[in-house]
């Protein structure tokens, strides 16, 4: 039942859609570099996990999805809330801890969301996220909206019973939901060759009588192709998938980490798996897009993270009179 | 005024209401309807319950049965409230939160806050609690002090037919999450209840029973016990008032501390066990609020800090009864300095 995707061919998006994606990438790995270095700093409180090097997940599955659609995210959070349409400089604020930002101050790195969006939060429970995304997904099918309900989820995680527990629900119900397993190689300093008994996560989708697919995660299309299938399915209404990208991520498991346990795997990535610079690669060579136009992004995306942090740091702290407000609607 | 019916039907009857008037409201759990992929009849069951029995048929596709599987399917009833549904999911038993509580005080308890007030999850977890049954250790708990204790959540136990109905459609119109803790004792207790929908609203207590000498307050099916113990109080000349929270989060105090300072003297009866229940925290809020009125040291009726017994023997004596309430209140009313 599992097949492996190796660089599928996408022949469905245009120049423009590919710059989009690219600007999504570039954002989400500015955004992680800048954050990495403004911790160092001191400046940016409490705890704070890193998705550079895993940029064509979040992109490659978020690029199909619309307002009807919902996800979930894990600790790992930032590259799905940017590929979701989170606004940028709230996030950065509210990862300062401030008013301004998209929760107020009150979440965090852990917890940013945006609902409006369809972005049902970061969370900081490993496999908290699938349960619910069975709900969200429930209530398109119940609706009749047409939107799937999508969980991502690390190597941790798909060892979580809440996790397994949705993948038999969102079979038995037969819901529009995808499962996107993040196997970035290390469940915080734990190996997932060591920790997850099978060989690959996916794997474990035939248990649960739905399609497992295992993608080369620094490949954009590759990614992108998959994902592309499993929506469709869902929204047809041929019921969930579990796909598997496999990759590694370029920092700690939280900032601070000083990854004793680690090879060293990220130099190598970096160098020769990256997908921001596969993705450059293939799409000059085909000539779907100009180097100098990708250069534009680039610089864009620089200063949009510049003022975004500029921004976050002058902006104020929540007072007194916040800490007691929104426990409930009304009480 | 209105018909007699049970506990049981009291609480179909607000669902069935609730799902006539709003088609976002939808029932889950395991065997809510009973029977799915089974070779007999659908609908079988109604819940283990019956609580749910005859929604299946009225509301085509709206009463889902799940797998026995509560972390999934209580918190994809969590994940569906906050995309347009209302959704009440059965746990059939308050023990088992210990398979799905992340879902609950995690998940459900805390969007709203953590997502800086963007969230709106308008879920309603039904539960059954309470010794009584022979049920044992796992399967009798009295552990709504642990949803009262989570910010976020709302926790309703009510004590009669006539609070099951007007609670439970309060507790499926209101948009925040909601746990609803069913007696499994009270299923068949019978009682007066309007036929019409109604609302009670949460965090106002009802006053039971009038009286001057004493204030007992008492949760869920603590009232009934309570009313038995004021009745023999009463013929030696005793007059109890009886509060019920109805819901202890949010919790009436104003009608609580108003009593007590009328009466001076306060009993709390709470079935769960004694470290950290509703009985400490009504009487650390009294002795903080009105201590200055209290004429006798508090007394506090519960279980022992045991698991529930199952030989009838030891689980009649693990349950506050109408005896020890009475005990305490004499203790209470003959305290002298």
């Amino acid at each position: 039942m599992t097949d492996t995707l190796s660089t599928a061919v996408s022949h469905e998006l245009d120049g423009n859609a590919l710059l989009d994606a690219y600007r999504t990438m570039r954002t989400i790995r500015a955004f992680e570099e800048r954050v990495h270095a403004e911790f160092a700093t001191g400046e940016i409180p409490g705890f704070v996990h890193l998705y550079a090097g895993e940029e064509a997940s979040a992109t490659g599955v978020c690029v199909h999805l619309d307002d009807r659609d919902a996800i979930a995210s894990t600790h790992r959070g930032h590259g799905h809330c940017i590929a979701k349409g989170v606004d940028v400089k709230a996030m950065m604020a509210e990862i300062y801890g401030r008013r301004t930002g998209s929760c107020h101050g009150k979440g965090g790195s852990m917890h940013i969301a945006d609902l409006s969006k369809g972005m049902l939060g970061a969370n900081g429970i490993v496999g908290g996220g699938p349960p619910l995304i069975c709900g969200t997904a429930l209530a398109a099918k119940q609706k009749g909206t047409g939107g799937v309900g999508v969980a991502f989820f690390g190597d941790g995680a798909s060892n979580q019973g809440t996790t397994l527990e949705a993948l038999n629900l969102a079979s038995v119900w037969q819901l529009p939901a995808i499962f996107v397993a993040e196997n970035n190689g290390y469940a915080e300093a734990t190996s997932s060759t060591w920790s997850v008994a099978a060989d690959n996560i996916a794997d474990r989708a035939a248990g649960f009588g739905m399609p497992g697919v295992i993608v080369d995660g620094f490949d954009f299309f590759a990614v992108h192709e998959a994902a592309a299938e499993a929506i469709q399915r869902a929204r047809e209404g041929g019921g969930p998938t579990l796909i598997e990208v496999k990759f590694t991520r370029y920092f700690g498991h939280f900032e601070g980490d000083q990854q004793t346990y680690r090879a060293d795997e990220v130099a190598n990535a970096r160098e020769h798996l990256d997908c921001l610079k596969r993705f450059r690669t293939r799409v000059t060579e085909t000539g779907q897009v100009e180097a100098a136009q990708l250069d534009a992004v680039d610089a864009q995306v620089t200063d949009l993270i510049d003022a975004a942090v500029e921004e976050a740091k002058a902006a104020p702290k929540p007072t007194a009179a916040d800490l007691e407000t929104d426990v409930y609607i009304e009480y | 005024m209105a018909r007699t019916i049970s506990y049981r039907e009291a609480l179909n009857e607000a669902l069935a209401q609730e799902m006539e008037r709003d088609e976002s409201v939808i029932v889950l759990g395991e065997d809510n309807a009973g029977g799915a992929g089974s070779p007999g009849e659908d609908d079988a069951w109604g819940g283990v319950l019956g609580v749910t029995k005859g929604l299946y048929h009225r509301f085509p596709g709206r009463v889902l049965d799940t797998p026995i599987s509560e972390s999934a399917f209580v918190g994809a009833a969590i994940g569906a409230a906050t995309s347009g549904l209302r959704p009440v999911a059965e746990l059939m038993f308050i023990d088992f939160m210990g398979v799905c509580f992340d879902q609950i005080f995690n998940q459900a308890a805390k969007f709203r806050y953590m997502f800086g007030g963007k969230a709106k999850t308008p879920v309603v977890i039904r539960t059954m609690y309470g010794a009584g049954l022979r049920a044992a250790a796992q399967h009798s708990q009295a552990l709504y002090p642990i949803f009262t204790h989570i910010p976020g959540l709302k926790v309703v136990v009510p004590s009669s037919p006539y609070e099951a109905k007007g609670l439970m459609i309060q507790s499926i119109r209101d948009d925040d999450p909601v746990i609803f803790c069913e007696h499994k004792a009270m299923y068949d207790v019978t009682g007066e209840v309007p036929e019409d929908s109604y609302t009670i609203p949460f965090g106002e207590a009802g006053v039971v029973r009038d009286g001057d000498d004493v204030t007992i307050v008492a949760i869920g099916r603590m009232v009934s016990v309570a009313e038995e113990a004021a009745k023999q109080l009463a013929d030696s000349g005793v007059e109890a008032e009886i509060i019920d929270p109805r819901t202890t989060s949010p919790l009436d105090t104003e009608t609580i501390l108003e009593s007590v300072e009328n009466t001076g003297r306060l009993v709390v009866v709470d079935e769960a066990t004694p470290r950290c229940n509703l009985a400490t925290d009504i009487s650390a809020l009294v002795a903080k609020e009105a201590f200055g009125s209290l004429r006798a040291p508090i007394e506090m009726v519960t279980a022992p800090h045991t698991p529930v017994p199952f030989s009838d023997a030891l689980e009649d004596l693990y349950i506050p009864d109408a005896q020890r309430v009475a005990n305490a209140v004499k203790t209470v009313v003959e305290w002298k300095r």
